[in-house]
């Protein structure tokens, strides 16, 4: 019961974070069909400018101003080069939002060094909130949950209560339709585009001090975001934070639970032998192929539901 | 796609030094090539290692260097993978460099010995020595011992035996994290034989391997070593994998004894925090306060000279005992030629910095000097990291208590 209701929580905290930088993703692929590569950089540079910005004005206003700066950087990706290149078809765009992101982190490198850098928890948020079992939650992962709650809530707010969020919808669905009716389609793309950037930049602002700011990092959490939009399927925010919250619970279960096919088949009455076929494969315990889990959920999924969880429309 | 471009840096730098190197061996340096993560998630262990080598190599050299010439060490980036080791191997060779050295990857440690064994084979003429300053997976000088290696720090059996014989009677139950790859697992394996041998009272509870650099949270883990009732943790985890594990562990509030390998690197004392005061334990060669408890004026001087021109600690210092071996070496072979310096090297004995006898052993390259268990608290006379907290000598293992049997039978060139 201990270790599962810390677990819970530690999943849960992991998955929140997956989510802040999944959910613009999965707006930004669904409108425009684009894989964009470069969506980890963004979480990457919102950690970056977050440390360099906390240096001179503290925490709370980087909190702010990080992921504008992030959204701004989006825009211009967006007008100048994505508009461009969307005209040469998907494989291009790919390519073009590939290549952006071996830019950024070469450009991250020369600006703030190979190493890693000491960004900080604030110190006003470095402390033990309450205590499980002995085992204390921290201040900050209640801090991460309680923005990435309040981001969820405002999203689904704006995508479904504003005007805004319905032209946002029905761009998503039926873009010819919509410029038909007098919206400018462009700048809505503009608008998902920045503000799915800021928000991986946000998730970046607070990702970065828990877990830990270097310029691989993006790298580290490109594939698993994809998983996440891939698996909760195209255009669906609730999707995405179901896929989102499962992945984080699974990495974080994987750990802790002990066990291994070898132990399934026990179970069923077969019992693994160094002799039998495959006997290394099925006695790898649990925690050691964790990590592995969500890809093999992915091809899972894409074989028997290829829209994904509630996705829409084919990937 | 990634790990091309990423040599590009990798090529520039070597071409770099090609150009430099002309006018350097005119001048006649003897060159060391040092390769090990300039990048990535170990960055900081290659970056403050090379800031510490440059220091002390100034010293080295103010010393009269050897043979009358200076050393010069020049930096290649490994980015944690074998294969760029082996290019930086190649770069040093076709720079004729008499020494490679590599600290960190006993995986990496392993691609190396078996590289430099074949080059020096095939070119007499152009032969390297690999300088091992801290790849400690025990079967390196055993199993796959090699004249050309020579190991400068204690191998991960005999850590293992310091820390078994460190635990205190009344630790009963220890967990065991370590990084999956060679050196993760010769601590495990060298933990478990030493716990057999001189505590079979104690219980390990729990036995981890994790994937090296990979893991940012280390949170599920803390819940697991607690669940499992542990009251000891050890340890060979170094870089963010110490850090974070340590860190998450203080955040969690996980009240245990933590024995580390690594804790004294940079980042530890950073990542335990005034939290972990008298509850992290490492097995250092060297620490700022081993100097003041020896009362050694001059080795406290020298370490201090570093603290005040650099933003970090001066933990390598006991590095200063492999350039003076290699010194020495290289004065007694008399020439800057691998073989002889090799051969002058095996069963070399001399005093290592701090003024204490040390040995390469000739039967496996490996050395045996003081090394110190640590204890990380208050009340010290050199804080580490700023965090107010620093390393105290709670036991002394001298080289002759490290004498372990080694298995080594080694090839002997002409």
């Amino acid at each position: 019961m201990e270790v599962f209701l810390v677990s819970l929580l530690n999943g849960l905290v992991y998955g929140m974070l997956l989510f802040m930088l999944s959910s613009g993703l999965t707006l930004i692929f669904s409108m425009m069909g684009v894989l964009n590569f470069a969506h980890a950089s963004a979480y990457m540079l919102g950690a970056y400018f977050a440390f360099t910005i906390s240096l001179y004005v503290g925490f709370w206003p980087a909190l702010i101003l990080a992921p504008l700066l992030c959204g701004l950087i989006g825009a211009a990706i967006e007008m100048y080069g994505l508009r461009r290149v969307h005209k040469n078809g998907h494989i291009a765009e790919l390519l073009f939002t590939f290549g952006l992101a071996l830019i950024i982190e070469k450009c991250v490198q020369m600006t703030w060094g190979l190493v890693a850098v000491p960004y900080r928890v604030p110190a006003g948020l470095d402390f033990p909130l309450f205590s499980v079992y002995g085992t204390n939650f921290h201040a900050y992962r209640a801090f991460m949950l309680l923005i990435s709650a309040l981001m969820f809530v405002s999203i689904w707010l704006a995508l479904t209560r504003t005007r805004v969020g319905l032209i946002i919808q029905a761009s998503l669905t039926h873009p010819e339709m919509v410029g038909a009716l007098g919206h400018n389609v462009p700048r809505v793309f503009t608008l998902v585009f920045a503000g799915g950037t800021a928000l991986a930049g946000l998730a970046g602002v607070i990702g970065g001090n828990y877990q830990v700011t270097e310029p691989s990092m993006a790298f580290a959490m490109g594939p698993i975001v994809f998983v996440v939009v891939v698996f909760g399927g195209l255009g669906s925010l609730t999707g995405c934070f179901i896929a989102s919250l499962l992945m984080g619970l699974i990495q974080t279960f994987a750990i802790v639970l002990d066990y291994s096919l070898a132990d399934l088949l026990k179970q069923l009455g077969i019992t693994i032998t160094s002799s039998t076929p495959f006997a290394e494969v099925l006695s790898v315990p649990l925690p050691r192929i964790g990590a592995l889990l969500p890809y093999i959920l992915l091809v899972l999924i894409l074989l028997v539901k290829p829209r994904g969880l509630m996705g829409t429309r084919d990937t | 796609m990634r790990r091309k471009l990423g040599l590009i840096p990798a090529a520039m730098a070597a071409a770099g030094s090609l150009g430099f190197g002309a006018a350097a061996l005119a001048q006649g340096t003897i060159k060391i090539a040092y390769t090990d993560p300039l990048s990535g998630p170990f960055a900081q262990v290659g970056d403050s290692n090379l800031k510490q080598f440059q220091y002390i190599l100034d010293y080295i050299n103010s010393k009269g260097g050897a043979l009358g010439k200076k050393f010069e060490i020049v930096p290649f980036d490994n980015k944690s993978q074998p294969s760029d080791a082996l290019l930086a191997l190649k770069s040093a060779t076709d720079q004729n460099m008499p020494f490679i050295m590599q600290c960190s990857g006993s995986n990496i440690a392993a691609a190396l010995i078996e590289a430099v064994d074949k080059h020096n084979e095939r070119n007499p003429d152009n032969r390297i020595i690999y300088v091992n300053c801290g790849a400690v997976a025990t079967e390196l000088t055993n199993e796959k011992c090699s004249f050309w290696h020579f190991r400068f720090d204690i191998h991960a059996a005999m850590k293992a035996e310091t820390m078994v014989r460190a635990l205190p009677k009344d630790v009963t139950k220890i967990y065991l994290l370590n990084q999956d790859y060679l050196f993760g697992q010769s601590v495990q394996r060298d933990v478990k034989e030493f716990l057999k041998k001189l505590r079979p009272d104690v219980q390990v509870v729990g036995d981890e391997l994790i994937p090296l650099g990979k893991v940012k949270d280390f949170s599920p883990y803390v819940t697991k070593i607690k669940a499992a009732g542990a009251q000891a943790l050890i340890t060979g985890n170094w870089g963010p994998d110490m850090s974070l594990l340590i860190k998450a562990g203080m955040d969690a509030g996980l009240d245990i004894r933590y024995y580390t390998m690594y804790a004294h690197l940079t980042g530890g004392p950073t990542a335990i925090g005034p939290g972990g005061d008298g509850k992290v334990r490492a097995i250092m060669p060297f620490s700022e306060n081993i100097a003041v408890e020896e009362k050694n004026a001059e080795v406290e001087a020298w370490t201090k000279a570093f603290r005040d021109k650099h933003s970090f600690d001066f933990y390598a210092a006991g590095f200063r005992t492999i350039f003076e071996f290699l010194q020495a070496g290289v004065t007694k072979a008399g020439a800057v030629d691998a073989t002889k310096i090799a051969y002058a090297l095996e069963g070399l004995e001399m005093k290592d910095f701090l003024g204490h006898p040390a040995i390469i052993r000739k039967g496996d390259h490996q050395i045996l000097s003081n090394y110190y268990v640590g204890v990380f608290k208050k009340g010290v006379k050199y804080d580490s990291e700023k965090t107010g907290l620093g390393w105290a000598t709670e036991a002394t293992v001298t080289a002759k208590d490290l004498d372990q049997p080694s298995t080594c039978k080694m090839k002997r060139p002409k």
